[in-house]
Formats: structure tokens, C-alpha cells, sequence
């Protein structure tokens, strides 16, 4: 903690949670999607459902998932900017048992039809934790440089992907793996100390069955 | 190196130091953190400036927040400071709208600084900017009373909670009011250990204060709270400057804070199920909001 974890972040109202985390949501989203994303599903849960108006947490979501950050001051006017820039959204309120108070499950599909799901929750003071990945489990809080990697679940994968970081220097913070069952797709997700060059980056996505690689950058 | 575990210890290494709290944070930051002593006072610097436009238009005119529900207080309030109304004089009043407007502004989808928190975040900017704008106060050492309020936030999240859902409303507009009191004592050229006895008195007045925002929204009561937290900054800082001393010492007023806000109900820490957002009216208003959120 330092000084500007008190005085300071500066963010669009009203609400750290409801506003500035949903930003943050909807931001991860899109870098996941890793392209302009041209439709998006929006289903808000808990207290998220039931105030999402009054804490423009529809906006904040919306403007996130158009590339802005909490403070940009054009959050509040993020629908009518979906509009002029071609993405088609819906809001729709679930009830979603066992959730944080605070989740929305974001559907981003590109223009070649490329679909991701993410599911977050706002956990306080703008902070937030990514819970599902694509229907796979996950945890992890963008407060770190974070690597995610979907691949197919097989011998290797996660030995090339240590080595590769290695051979960088890099160190692994934390490390997560889930997948849906054996030989299928599985998704790792590594927390790290330090920045992702763009050579690493190729070398990552040239492994063998690492189908994609998104890189969460914290100072973007 | 400060661990900011302890207001007595900040004061007392400030007082050692022959530096004000702000002063003596600023240098002490830029050795803790990968800034420099330039890049902080810059940050702080853009901070300020958030600060000062959130004021500004959240006070010229009338604003309505996102839901609907408040607005147009500010402006009230700064034509009733404007006309020479006040009872309390234009630097009490002058204190309460800025707070107000920051505060109506963040309901209206503007751009802030939380500090500590979004809900409570007209407390600070009332105390600093008028500080500013009625007695003169220059912008480098408005800027060290940021600095010195920061720190005494620090403590608070350290030894007890900033957040309303943990702690109840004292430790959103209680935090916010104790760091504007430790800066209008530094600002006012008091003594570090005045400062801490300001934030002391503040949280003292704030003790028991619950979270209980109607619908949930972070607009009726807090937008008044943000008024009524300035004032009690400035009556904490007024009585510290005069000498006066809390017989509790800061440190065990923080940590009795923090054991209330863990006796408290969850009703009563932001979930909008007692107090204020119990009452009828407050169900109404709910019930209206959330029809207007489903039908959409």
C-alpha cells in the first residue's frame, strides 16, 4: 500500500465496486478477446442486477469492454460510443446461486465470430477477481502481469511454457491450471514478476498445443 | 522507514525530524515505493486538479445523479454561501458545498479521487480546497496535507478498515473526516502531534456511524455525510490547533473504531438492510429503482 492507495484511484461515480471494479471487468474481457469486439452479452448477478442504474454499472462495463479504463472520462457515455463504434450489446439481469453479490458474466464475440466468456466479480474498492474463464474455473485479480494461456491438455505443454519463461528471467508468482477433461482444452493461468517481451510472447504462442496466449499487462 | 502502524509514532518521528507529517511521508514514500520524491508530487498534483474540477462542476450548476435520486443540493448551497447567507460564516459553508459537489458529482458519473473511498470522497477536497481558496493556503502545501492525509489513511487501513461493508460508514466518512483534519492542522501550520489529535477527535465524533444507503446507492445519506464529515474535520482541527488534546490517545481511538465496526451488524455495513435504508420511504425508493433497472 502507498500513498495513492488512499488518496486516490481516481475513477468515474459513484461506486468503487459497482462502477470502477465493472469498468475493470469489461476491460479484462476485451483483452481477453484480443480483437475489436463487435457483439457483447452482458448478464449482471446479485447487487450488480439490482442496482446496476443508478451505479452505471451496465456503462462501466460497456465502456471497459470498449478498451476504457475507470477514470476515462467518457464512461458515462459508453452506450451511445458502443453504438457510433458497432458494438451490439445486451444487459440481462440473472440469478446466479453460489456467486459473489457482485458478478456479471460478459460473452464478447469478434467479427470472425470468435466467442470468449468471462465471469468476475467486484470484490471492494474497485478491486476484482476473474472466477471463470470460457466455463473453466479461475482466480486471478489483474494486479499482476498475468499470462493466460488456453491449450490442449497434454504432456508438455506447462514444461515449455516454465522453460520459456526461464530462459527470460521471468519468475512465476503463481500458477493455476483447470481444464474441462482429460485430452480436452485447459486453460493455465500464471501470475508474474516482471514484463512479457514481445519476443517471448512469439515464443510462447509457437509451443506445441498452446492454442492462444493473452497477456495482462498491469501499467497498459 | 515508517511502517504506518501508528499515528503517535508518525507524529513523533515528524516531531524528531523537525518536519511536518506531510513533509516527513513525502520523503519517506519516495524511499518505500519506485517514485521519487518529483513523481509524487506530481501524482499528487494531478490528484489535486481531479479535485478541483469534481468541485467546480459539481457546484456551478445543478447536477442529477444517475438514478435520479439527489442532485442540485450543491448548487443550493453555494448560491446560500454566494448570497453572504451563511450562518457559519463562507469558510463552514464554503467547506460544505465543496464537499457536497465532489460528493453529488461522483453520484452523477464524474470523474473523482477516492479518498479513501468513492462514497466518502467530497470530505477531503472540502477541507483542502477551502483551505485554498478562503485562507490562502498555497498549492505546495495543500499538497503536503494530501500527503499528511494520506498517511493517516494508511494507519486506518492498517490497523482498522476503510470500508463501509467492513466497518460501517465511520470508517468511510469517519476516515475521510479524520484525514481532513490532520490536513487542516498541517495546512494551518499546527504541530504533527496537533494533526494526530485532530484525526483522533474527528474519529471520536464519527464513532458508530453506520453504512445504510437507500437502494444500495452511494447517494442518500452519504452526499449529506460528506457536509457533515468536513465539519467535524474542521471542529477536530479548530479545538486541536487551540490546544486541546484527545484524552484518548489516536491510536486506541482507531482500534476502538475498528471493534465497533466488527460488532456491528451486516445490516448496518452497506448492504442496505437497516437504518436509513430500512424506512418505508427508503423501500419505496428501492422498489422504484429496481422496477426502472428490470424494465429497461
Amino acid at each position: 500500500m502507498n500513498i495513492f492507495d488512499i488518496i486516490g484511484p481516481v475513477m468515474i461515480g459513484p461506486s468503487s465496486s459497482h462502477t470502477a471494479g465493472a469498468a475493470k471487468i469489461g476491460y479484462i474481457a476485451r483483452k481477453i478477446l484480443a480483437k475489436e469486439p463487435v457483439r457483447a452479452e452482458i448478464d449482471l448477478a446479485g447487487s450488480f442486477a439490482q442496482t446496476y442504474r443508478g451505479h452505471g454499472t451496465d456503462k462501466a462495463i460497456i465502456a471497459g469492454i470498449l478498451g476504457m479504463k475507470p477514470d476515462h472520462q467518457d464512461l458515462p457515455k459508453s452506450l451511445q460510443i458502443a453504438k457510433e463504434r458497432g458494438l451490439a450489446y445486451s444487459i440481462n439481469t440473472v440469478s446466479l446461486p453460489k456467486c459473489h453479490p457482485n458478478t456479471a458474466v460478459i460473452r464478447l464475440w469478434d467479427a470472425d465470430g470468435e466467442m470468449i466468456e468471462v465471469e468476475g466479480a467486484s470484490v471492494g474498492g474497485g478491486n476484482i477477481l476473474i472466477t471463470r474463464l470460457n466455463g473453466l474455473e479461475s482466480a486471478f485479480t489483474g494486479q499482476c502481469n498475468t499470462l493466460i494461456i488456453p491449450h490442449k491438455d497434454t504432456y508438455g505443454v506447462i514444461a515449455g511454457v516454465a522453460q520459456a519463461l526461464a530462459a527470460f528471467r521471468i519468475n512465476i508468482g503463481n500458477f493455476r491450471l483447470t481444464r474441462q477433461s482429460k485430452g480436452n482444452t485447459a486453460i493455465m493461468t500464471l501470475e508474474i514478476d516482471g514484463e512479457v517481451s514481445r519476443e517471448l510472447l512469439m515464443l510462447l504462442r509457437a509451443l506445441p498445443n498452446v492454442l492462444h496466449v493473452v497477456y495482462l499487462h498491469t501499467n497498459e | 522507514m515508517l511502517d504506518y502502524m501508528s499515528l503517535a509514532q508518525i507524529a513523533e518521528q515528524a516531531e524528531k525530524k523537525c518536519m511536518s507529517i506531510g513533509m516527513m511521508v513525502m520523503y519517506d514514500q519516495a524511499e518505500q515505493t519506485d517514485m521519487d520524491v518529483n513523481q509524487i508530487l506530481e501524482n499528487m498534483e494531478r490528484q489535486l486538479i481531479v479535485m478541483q474540477e469534481a468541485a467546480k462542476k459539481g457546484r456551478d450548476r445543478e447536477i442529477r445523479s444517475a438514478s435520479g435520486l439527489t442532485g442540485g443540493d450543491a448548487f443550493k448551497m453555494h448560491l446560500h454561501t454566494e448570497n453572504n447567507a451563511a450562518m457559519c460564516g463562507s469558510f463552514c459553508s464554503y467547506a460544505m458545498t465543496t464537499a457536497m459537489a465532489v460528493a453529488e458529482y461522483n453520484a452523477s458519473m464524474g470523474r473523482i479521487v477516492a479518498c479513501p473511498t468513492a462514497g466518502s470522497c467530497g470530505i477531503l477536497p472540502g477541507a483542502v480546497l477551502t483551505m485554498m481558496d478562503k485562507k490562502g493556503v498555497s498549492r505546495s502545501k495543500a499538497l503536503l496535507g494530501l500527503i499528511c492525509a494520506g498517511a493517516v489513511g494508511m494507519v486506518i487501513a492498517n490497523k482498522a478498515t476503510l470500508s463501509g461493508a467492513a466497518g460501517g460508514c465511520q470508517a468511510e466518512c469517519g476516515s475521510a473526516s479524520a484525514m481532513a483534519a490532520a490536513a487542516i492542522v498541517e495546512m494551518a501550520g499546527g504541530s504533527p502531534s496537533m494533526a494526530v489529535e485532530a484525526a483522533a477527535m474527528a474519529i471520536k465524533n464519527q464513532m458508530g456511524l453506520v453504512c445504510d444507503p437507500v437502494a444500495g446507492l452511494v447517494e442518500v445519506p452519504c452526499i449529506k455525510r460528506n457536509a457533515g464529515g468536513v465539519m467535524c474535520a474542521i471542529t477536530a482541527a479548530e479545538m486541536a490547533l487551540a490546544g486541546v488534546r484527545s484524552v484518548i490517545p489516536a491510536d486506541e481511538v482507531v482500534e476502538a473504531m475498528r471493534e465497533v465496526g466488527d460488532m456491528m451488524p451486516a445490516a448496518l455495513r452497506e448492504t442496505a438492510q437497516g437504518g436509513l435504508a430500512a424506512t418505508p420511504t427508503a423501500k419505496e425508493i428501492a422498489r422504484r429503482i429496481f422496477e426502472e433497472g428490470e424494465n429497461r
